[in-house]
């Protein structure tokens, strides 16, 4: 269709998009400049470790977690864009959830930040939905014949966060101390957290 | 932690480590600060936008089964085109030209640019 979109690279046309929308007073570059920062530097998986701390360490919150998980993530003061319709899915030792957006990168920012490549390349997004199991052992995570995989699709609206299981060992652990064993790929549930 | 690689070997392989940076090049990170701060300000509802780009997506698949050559943040900048295109708010030969007035300009003043924008972004 548009011969400089076949010859010129997308950075090129980023630029002249910007140009124009800056022109138009539709952007500010300074406030774009905001908005990255603050999704390289503080919107991460570590908002995500911490409500699942939380969740570990206080039988109440978990309920509401489970219950509302957008409310009660906001609790902990997250929320904002991506962050509407969090539906948090909790593992269990016979049933494992991982997450995936088959269409397009749907992810729950808010907790995790932005979605890593990896869950944004064609293959995961095809291939967790059809070998499960086979994708997360190549991953690293094997799972026992008996543990029932759940794989769940971003919808529309639902971002999907998986409430890892607390691993053996870890209950002398404050909640603050279980925050860093929680990394962001057992929040997507292609991983699990292991005791230190 | 660190997860294994994929067991699959091509273009369309996963990158993988963990701690990655959210963006492999800095025009990808100003076409993701402009959807947002776009959204932000109430040009378009979320849904619009992501329907834009699951359209972008599903008809780049359609026609690379093998994956290679993928680029998400392509995807993201055509969506948002789409987007802005189809609510009037700039035209696509419009783009184009100042695409191509920036391609123009002197060495000196491109080159910066074009050395972190070509070197991996244009050939992947």
């Amino acid at each position: 269709m548009s011969t400089s979109a076949e010859r010129l690279p997308p950075s090129l046309r980023t630029e002249a998009l910007e140009q124009l929308l800056t022109e138009r007073g539709l952007v500010d570059p300074a406030v774009m400049d905001g908005f990255i920062a603050n999704y390289e530097e503080n919107v991460g998986p570590l908002n995500g470790a911490k409500v699942v701390a939380r969740a570990w360490t206080d039988p109440e919150y978990k309920k509401r977690l489970l219950a509302d998980g957008t409310a009660a993530i906001k609790e902990l003061g997250f929320g904002g864009p991506q962050g509407e319709h969090i539906v948090v899915v909790e593992n269990r030792p016979t049933r494992h959830n991982v997450t995936v957006c088959t269409l397009c990168s749907c992810y729950p920012w808010p907790v995790l930040g932005l979605p890593p490549s990896w869950y944004k390349d064609p293959a995961y997004r095809a291939r967790v939905v059809r070998e499960p199991r086979v994708v997360l052992s190549e991953m690293g995570l094997d799972l026992a014949d008996d543990v029932e995989i759940v794989v769940h699709d971003s919808s529309a609206e639902v971002r999907w966060l998986v409430l890892p299981e607390r691993p053996a060992g870890t209950e002398q652990l404050s909640e603050e101390e279980l925050v860093p064993l929680i990394t962001r790929d057992a929040l997507v549930g292609v991983a699990k957290v292991v005791a230190p | 932690m660190t997860t294994a690689p994929l067991a699959y070997d091509g273009p369309a392989a996963p990158p993988r480590s963990n701690g990655e940076l959210d963006f492999a090049q800095p025009w990808e990170s100003r076409a993701f600060g402009m959807a947002v701060s776009l959204h932000d300000a109430g040009a378009f509802a979320w849904p619009v936008f992501q329907s834009a780009l699951i359209r972008r997506i599903s008809a780049w698949e359609a026609t690379h089964p093998d994956g290679a050559g993928w680029s998400y943040y392509q995807h993201w900048l055509g969506a948002l085109e789409d987007v802005l295109t189809a609510d009037g708010t700039v035209t696509s030969a419009e783009v184009d030209a100042r695409a191509e007035e920036l391609a123009a300009r002197p060495a000196g003043h491109d080159h910066a640019r074009s050395s972190t924008g070509h070197g991996h972004g244009h050939g992947h």
